[in-house]
């Protein structure tokens, strides 16, 4: 316990610093960028070190040795842990995909910096106590992430990542009101102390509209159906490993846990919040899949079916939430909170992969039409086989884990008597199905036109990225059979979501001795 | 009074944002609502004929050792204006960001309507 404080700010530094220290190594000519790149690859390695190393435990770390209420607190707990682990894992695969996929750009240097903030900004917003310390990370990842949409600076781009700006600075002064609104009436920025507030003033109207302003913001970032219009073109437009660290985990970091954080530990879950985040769940699942279906573009299809796969992922846990807080049938509402979480890490990780993927296509093709594509399966046999990988675990054919994961969503919603919930869950995967199928039959089957008979597998650091991210969507079915990950893992992030906004006495319990007197 | 004056600001900022074709007034609108909760920020720890929070040997009661109720009592709240202050370099950031992008965005596209620039869609 005692080595483990001083690790938390690392997360958040390691990054911050590589931000600024690699474009100044890339000034130094090609060997300055080739030693820039290796660094970021190390620091990258060397948070997903830390963060696997973080799992299972409770720390908090006084930033600047000043005590709470006073000062920021950084907290580490289950399901923050889940977090640190999904971004550093998603990030450090794309970043190795990077090394090579991103020679055809100009500017490297300039990419990897802003890459680094973006997980710096994500690492914080997973980390950090005090809620206006998470608008301020919530801002270093969003701004990371407009700029890098826009990196290849072309027509459509520039278009995306305006759009894509636009929405998210609306969302952004949304939360940046609801936080000024909680301050005015809690008289706190702690996320422990605001909680002990809201629990002594339940029925405060300031409080109610602070809430829903944090969920329409939030949501903004989650891309939640009537919000959802810009996703599909920021995430077909960046490049592909940027559309994997967008669709695999900043909609998740900034709209699922920020907003899962806010309302579960800090305003405490009520049934209607539960039942409103299974409704925009089931939303979310439908729609998404049903546009998906329809599109001609490769990453657009990939993109809707985040929208529909992030749907799960509230659905899950609106519903252990809404079962919590009706107080009925506590097993099944941690089951229903485990399967979405769960289906979050698989969904990281296979949809990155997917995203990954089709920049190899596009790489090697020099198209992501579908229909101008066809019969790569022979030239690009890699790719195709972490293609079916992933997209076997998002659609959940068993063994691998997005099999799982739907699987416990849907004995979760059978057990809490949701039956149309368990039903559209199962109708969804087929559209699932629909479109995976689809992918694979413009893209790798069919015939090889004429002039791609010249065409090259990707190498190096591409197919590395691309191989482990599929060991490990077979290693997530694999290993959820055997009970070291939900022990590690998963049991202790829903724990923390049950216990609710026991968070607050669990945070002032540990810096009790750290407190000082002030009134 | 104040706060809904404030609420009506930030009402017109989106309005603006959400509503114009145009890309710089959509920029504008962003800026306004931004300006809206900066204000709203400020005004939390706004307090009539309010006295600085700075403490100095003055604020003390000697008799307890503690800062004087009275200094409690007087003093604005400090916290908001350093929320501000933190929120307005990251709406400078953000400023800075749209804009260069609504210059490249011109520059490609010859037109600032948004309803001309149209590549993307579905």
């Amino acid at each position: 316990m005692s080595d483990i404080p001083l690790v938390l700010p690392a997360f958040v530094c390691i990054p911050l610093v590589a931000a600024f220290l690699l474009p100044i190594l890339g000034s130094f000519g090609r060997k300055g960028r080739v030693v820039a790149t290796a660094l970021a690859n190390l620091a990258a390695l060397s948070l997903l070190a830390m963060s696997i190393a973080s799992t299972n435990q409770f720390s908090v770390y006084n930033v600047g040795r000043w005590s709470i209420p006073l000062g920021i607190n950084m907290v580490l707990d289950g399901f923050s842990a889940l977090f640190l682990i999904t971004v550093n894992l998603v990030s450090s695969a794309a970043l190795l995909f990077s090394v090579r996929y991103m020679e055809q750009y100009t500017a490297k240097p300039k990419y990897l910096s802003l890459f680094m903030l973006m997980v710096a900004g994500m690492n914080g917003v997973v980390l950090t106590g005090d809620l206006f310390n998470l608008f301020v990370f919530l801002e270093v990842a969003s701004i990371a992430s407009y700029a890098l949409v826009g990196f290849g600076c072309d027509d459509e781009q520039l278009e995306a990542s305006f759009k894509y700006m636009v929405l998210g600075e609306v969302g952004s002064m949304f939360i940046l009101l609801a936080i000024g609104l909680v301050y005015g009436a809690t008289g706190m920025l702690n996320m422990a102390y605001i909680s002990k507030a809201i629990q002594n003033n339940p029925t405060n109207v300031v409080l109610c509209f602070a809430l829903a302003l944090f969920i329409a913001g939030f949501g903004l970032k989650a891309a939640l159906v009537p919000f959802h219009a810009w996703l599909p073109d920021a995430h077909s437009s960046a490049p592909a490993p940027i559309s994997a660290m967008l669709s695999g985990i900043l909609i998740k970091v900034l709209g699922v846990y920020a907003l899962v954080r806010t309302i579960f530990s800090i305003f405490g879950i009520s049934t209607t919040v539960g039942t409103l985040l299974v409704v925009l769940g089931v939303v979310n699942m439908v729609t998404g899949a049903f546009l998906a279906i329809g599109q001609g573009d490769l990453k657009r299809l990939l993109a809707y079916s985040s929208i529909s796969q992030v749907g799960y992922i509230f659905l899950g846990i609106g519903l252990g939430g809404a079962l919590l807080a009706a107080g009925a049938s506590p097993v099944w509402a941690s089951l229903a909170i485990l399967g979405g979480l769960f289906h979050l890490l698989n969904h990281a990780v296979s949809k990155s992969l997917l995203f990954l993927t089709s920049g190899s296509v596009e790489m090697a093709a020099g198209t992501r039409q579908l229909d101008q594509l066809g019969g790569l399966a022979e030239k690009l046999p890699l790719t195709r086989a972490s293609c079916a990988v992933a997209s076997a675990s998002i659609v959940g054919i068993p063994p691998f884990g997005g099999f799982w994961s739907k699987l416990i969503l849907v004995i979760a919603a059978i057990g809490a008597g949701v039956y149309w919930a368990a039903a559209l869950i199962v109708a969804v995967s087929v559209c699932t199905l629909i479109m995976y199928l689809k992918v694979h039959r413009y893209v790798f089957l069919g015939e090889l036109s004429e002039t791609r008979q010249q065409i090259k597998e990707s190498r190096g650091s591409m197919a590395v990225a691309m191989i482990c991210l599929a060991c490990l969507c077979v290693f997530l079915g694999l290993v959820f059979l055997a009970p070291a990950l939900r022990a590690e893992l998963l049991e202790p992030a829903a724990k923390v979501l049950c216990d609710g906004v026991g968070y607050a006495d669990k945070i002032m319990e540990f810096s009790k001795d750290m407190i000082v007197c002030a009134d | 009074m104040p706060y809904a004056m404030c609420f009506l600001l930030f009402m017109i900022g989106l309005y603006c944002a959400v509503v114009k074709k145009n890309m710089v007034k959509i920029v504008i609108g962003l800026a306004v609502m931004e300006y809206a909760v900066n204000l709203f920020l400020i005004m939390l720890g706004f307090r009539v004929n309010g006295a600085a929070p700075i403490v100095d040997k003055t604020c003390y009661d000697p008799a307890t050792g503690r800062v004087t109720a009275g200094f409690l009592n007087a003093a604005v709240d400090p916290l908001p204006q350093a929320l501000v202050l933190t929120s307005i370099v990251i709406g400078l950031g953000t400023l800075a960001l749209l804009i260069s992008i609504c210059i490249r965005t011109y520059e490609k596209y010859g037109t600032f309507d948004i309803t001309q620039i149209r590549k993307l869609k579905g």
